[in-house]
């Protein structure tokens, strides 16, 4: 990505794949990214992860971030990112929140998914997080 | 495997059009080139304007209409515009996840966009981005403002057809809102009619259309129009009347005019655009300064000053 000319502004795909039906946490990252300066974009509930991807295409965005509350997050986040490189956008990175047990933090990260933010993690934290590694896709 | 963004865009592929589209969300000097190159690609799509106060349903119905435009074979491409935080610069899109059935066709495309401070419902990247979706081929393209007042309309001037979006139960403060959304309207929606209201909004609308003269022989009256956007009801009756005023612009020469409407607008927008940068750019200056000075000393008066000024923005580069 290094030759493509640096944005104004980062895009950050919010996410809900899966079946659970709870939204609170993604919308409360999505207000704390907007009020940080991003353009957040919110797909809504229920997202299969070719979804998605193929939003995350359209929009162009530079992240894709994965609210999963299901227990599902050790099919769900690997197969997002290896859709994504399939796709030949492998340089979309991909973070995660929810509640995610301790032990499977070491293989998503193998698994290609960027960073793992466990409940009470100050959103603070995380935009500085987003911002260090969106600017990083431009170096 | 060297192929332009161009070459890539009009071969249909998603990333690079998504990446066009945000080198003109950004204005970046890169976006010029790729832009020139689709233009001759340009002008074959057809443009819906789907405008109306916010909440009133919008999203929804352009869901509804994408699915009854796919079922009869065309091809959609959608831009959904969101207010950006006046506080922060950022903004949530959230125009989508009413829109989420149709993810995984490849015959839409949707892109979402923040108004980023642009004041006419739009942002100014939406005709340039109207653009990219014209040039890969999708037949209609819809374009879903943000909810705005009469005084800016930019959607009037980029639509063919402008389908204005209204609901029961706002009370009569809207009335004289409604009455300079006539003006824009070529047809109104009333949505949510499943609302208690719907038929006395639908009586006041036809009434205040009729109140307008209008000359039947060249102007087009507007159809005032019930939709249940979540309910799929009214959608088709919506697009006879869309492919209605298609036909009417059509017999009276008034799509062309349209596009040349359009065409005007999209210049005027770039050389506004450059005169305010060079403008900036003028008043940042030591020069500008000084003659400031002579102003507040009265030794200067503000009509030479501004002809110097325009004289500095204007010279050639
Ligand atoms: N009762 C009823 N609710 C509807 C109808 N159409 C949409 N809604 C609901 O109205 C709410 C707003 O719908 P949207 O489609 O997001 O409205 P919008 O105009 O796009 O909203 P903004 O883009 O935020 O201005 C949602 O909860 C919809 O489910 C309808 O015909 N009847
Ligand atoms: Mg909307």
């Amino acid at each position: 990505m290094s030759q493509e000319p640096k944005p104004r502004t980062y895009r950050v795909l919010i996410g809900k794949p899966g079946l659970d039906g709870h939204d609170r946490g993604a919308k409360v990252i999505a207000r704390a990214l907007r009020d940080a300066g991003f353009e957040v974009i919110y797909s809504g509930l229920h997202q299969t992860p070719e979804m998605l991807v193929r939003i995350a295409l359209q929009e162009d965005v530079d992240c894709i971030g994965l609210s999963i509350l299901s227990g599902a997050h050790n099919t769900l986040m690997p197969e997002i990112v290896r859709l994504l490189e399939a796709e030949g956008a492998g340089d979309i990175f991909v973070f995660g929140g929810g509640i995610i047990p301790e032990n499977d933090i070491g293989p998503l990260k193998e698994a290609g998914v960027r960073a793992i933010f466990t409940p009470g993690t100050p959103t603070t934290e995380v935009i500085e997080y987003l911002r260090e590694a969106c600017a990083n896709r431009y170096q | 495997m060297n192929t332009t963004l161009t070459e890539r865009i009009l071969g249909g592929d998603v990333r690079s059009a998504g990446r066009l589209m945000r080198w003109v969300d950004d204005d970046l000097p890169e976006a010029r080139h790729e832009l020139a190159a689709l233009y001759p690609h340009t002008g074959r799509a057809y443009l819906v304007g789907v405008t109306g106060n916010p909440g009133s349903g919008k999203s929804t119905l352009v869901n509804a209409l994408v699915a009854h435009l796919r079922a009869s074979g065309k091809t959609v491409g959608v831009v959904a515009v969101d207010p950006t935080s006046p506080f922060s610069g950022g903004a949530i899109l959230g125009d989508r996840v009413r829109m989420q059935q149709h993810s995984l066709d490849r015959g839409v495309f949707i892109r979402s966009v923040a108004t980023r401070g642009n004041l006419g419902g739009i942002s100014r990247s939406t005709p340039a981005m109207v653009q990219v979706l014209d040039a890969m081929g999708f037949d209609v393209v819809i374009i879903e403002t943000v909810g705005v007042g009469q005084d800016e309309v930019d959607i009037v001037r980029l639509a063919d057809t402008n389908i204005v979006v209204t609901v029961p139960g706002l009370g009569d403060d809207v009335q004289a809102e409604k009455a300079g959304l006539m003006e824009i309207a070529d047809i109104f929606v009333i949505n949510k009619s499943d609302q208690t209201g719907a038929d006395r909004l639908l009586r006041e609308l036809r009434t205040m259309l009729h109140l307008r003269p209008r000359d039947a022989a060249t102007e087009w009256t507007p159809p005032v129009l019930k939709t249940i956007a979540v309910r799929d009801e009214g959608i088709d009756t919506l697009l006879t009347n869309i492919e209605a005023h298609t036909s009417w612009l059509s017999a009276h020469g008034a799509r062309h005019q349209r596009d040349r409407t359009r065409a005007q607008q999209f210049v005027r927008l770039i050389v506004t655009e450059a005169l305010s940068h060079r403008l900036n750019h003028a008043l940042a200056s030591s020069d500008w300064q000084s003659t400031l000075d002579a102003l507040l000393a009265r030794t200067q008066n503000p009509h030479d000053a501004a002809d110097a000024l325009l004289n500095a923005i204007l010279e050639p580069r």
